[in-house]
């Protein structure tokens, strides 16, 4: 790619979205979202519980379907794809509760994911054995510092340990824009700056776009780009994180209530 | 001591009996969530389609007991196409068309072949008696016991060594999660209902040597005991289902030899209820 082809290439956002609006029987959960984030980007989403950040997310993700506005992927809609088109395009995301198999290893997940990565019929091409998927998750594990939990079943991990593994399920399946929603949620204080350390690892060293909602400003602080305020279904402000921090609506708006 | 050797070795054998339906019951729930009733009837299919090569069209032995595995999965993939997957948002319309299953099977075969047991034609290999440390036990007691382990074998290494198999045991834990990354775990149903089907009508036809006749209601009959070795063993659990299958099976024949008569599947019932105030979540510690 020449200079200029990559100057280009990183002023057209690659995920757009336009006039984005979720509501529920009349409600607007989320209402005329629109922005734009470029690859390689870092966008933190915060806002009040009830902001809507979640639903945003579920909106890019595919979960709920959008009553208004569109979704756009590298130039195509995807507003009426489903999770599954849009995660084979390259949208993973987390979840806010943990979502992992209790009974199965660490080791089992990753390859797992890297199974459905790999397309259905690696998946169900009957009697074939996992092994080819080794080095992919040894890789995986290595990455996400969990190489020496692999055959821990993920019921015995900590907090920490079970948002890096959701993380290795996410990055096993080469996701380009990854949402993390509170990746930080429910996690004991030491284990946060090792979490964060890997999410700038993703970011960073794999340059992977990411959005993310987070509660904790400190935690931002160094790892976004960009901040997106949220409050009451709306998108207030998105700026850089200083910038959003000076900006006298957002202040309004969290009258009383530490950022 | 003979009497204990040989009530050991018949418990044993019914348990082995139990799992080949036991294990496809507890994949089927644990994956899909389906309460299958017509388990049964895939195992009287399996037993009268190995009565039917075996008595009626000459086959040998073995090639019938293939013969009906064979048209067991046949049945269980067809059900699992035709009945189970339309109704997979409505669990009670489905149990309630399982059930029409079971009963319909049965009365289709009474219709066919008549009311009463038609004799298993027993290979001679496989008919005489062998000496255990004293007493004469049936050879037909070991090679139910034998199945039973192989099936247990291989159901063991398909779940941790296939990629299918990975897919089955995730599903069992979590379902909507296996279909959020992108997986179509519907596929891995009618696999496991084929596996279940194969596991059961196996049982039928070595039910038809282990009973040394065939019925209509003997499938039926079996399923009472194989549910309550579902819930024992724990939802989901292959393995749990093993142990479960055993313990019922001896219970039963030990009780039925040392009490009254009857008092045997009566007792299977206490131990359940006892195992279940004990650890709820059966054997394996798994909630129902």
């Amino acid at each position: 790619m020449t200079a200029a082809a990559a100057t280009t290439a990183a002023a057209t956002p690659v995920l757009r979205l336009d006039d984005l609006g979720w509501s529920v029987r009349g409600v607007p959960i989320v209402h005329g979202v629109s922005c734009g984030v470029r690859e390689g980007e870092f966008v933190a989403f915060i806002g009040p519980n009830g902001a809507g950040k979640t639903s945003l997310f579920n909106l890019i993700s595919g979960i709920r379907p959008a009553t208004t506005g569109t979704v756009t992927l590298d130039g195509t809609d995807l507003t009426r794809a489903g999770v599954h088109a849009r995660a084979r395009r390259g949208l993973g995301r987390t979840f806010q509760t943990s979502s992992l198999w209790p009974g199965m290893t660490v080791a089992e997940h990753v390859r797992l994911a890297a199974q459905a990565a790999a397309g259905p019929r690696a998946s169900y091409r009957l009697w074939r054995r996992a092994a080819p998927y080794r080095q992919e998750v040894a890789d995986v594990l290595e990455r996400t510092e969990l190489a020496h939990r692999a055959d821990t079943p993920a019921a015995a991990l900590s907090h920490g340990e079970k948002r890096k593994l959701e993380l290795a399920v996410l990055l096993v399946g080469d996701p380009r824009i990854i949402l993390l929603d509170e990746p930080m949620a429910g996690v004991s204080a030491e284990e946060v700056p090792a979490l964060t350390a890997l999410v700038r690892s993703v970011h960073r060293d794999l340059g992977r776009t990411v959005l993310m909602v987070e509660h904790h400003m400190d935690v931002l602080l160094g790892l976004a780009d960009r901040v997106a305020v949220m409050h009451h279904g709306t998108l207030l402000a998105l700026d850089t994180p200083d910038a959003v921090m000076a900006d006298p609506t957002v202040q309004d708006a969290y009258l009383g209530e530490e950022l | 001591m003979d009497t204990v050797i040989l009530l050991l070795c018949t418990g044993l054998g019914l348990g082995a009996l139990y799992f080949l339906v036991a294990s496809g019951l507890s994949l089927i729930f644990g994956l899909m969530d389906v309460l299958n009733f017509a388990h049964g009837a895939l195992l009287s299919v399996g037993a009268y389609a190995a009565w039917w090569a075996t008595a009626q069209a000459g086959m040998d032995f073995y090639a019938a007991v293939a013969f009906g595995t064979a048209v067991g999965t046949l049945a269980a993939v067809l059900l699992e196409l035709a009945l189970i997957r339309p109704l997979y948002s409505r669990p009670r319309d489905q149990i309630l068309a399982t059930v029409g299953v079971g009963l319909a099977v049965p009365a289709l075969l009474m219709g066919v072949w008549g009311a009463d047991a038609r004799p298993f034609p027993q290979p001679s290999g496989l008919s005489g008696t062998v000496r255990v440390l004293g007493a004469v036990v049936p050879v037909n007691r070991f090679v139910l016991m034998a199945a039973a382990l192989l099936v247990l074998l291989a159901l063991r290494l398909f779940l941790a060594r296939t990629r299918y198999g990975l897919i089955v045991r995730a599903g069992v834990e979590d379902r909507a999660m296996v279909t959020a990354l992108g997986i179509d775990v519907r596929r891995a149903f009618t696999l496991v209902f084929a596996i279940g089907g194969a596991a059961a009508a196996l049982g039928g036809a070595l039910a038809g040597l282990y009973f040394g006749s065939v019925a209509p209601g003997q499938g039926t009959g079996l399923l009472i005991f194989a549910f309550v070795v579902v819930v024992m063993g724990g939802m989901g659990s292959v393995t749990g289902a093993a142990v479960a299958s055993a313990g019922v099976g001896l219970v039963q024949q030990f009780a039925n030899y040392y009490t009254a008569a009857g008092l045997g599947d009566l007792s299977v019932v206490v131990l359940l209820a006892v195992l279940l105030l004990v650890r709820p979540g059966g054997l394996t510690g798994r909630l129902a």
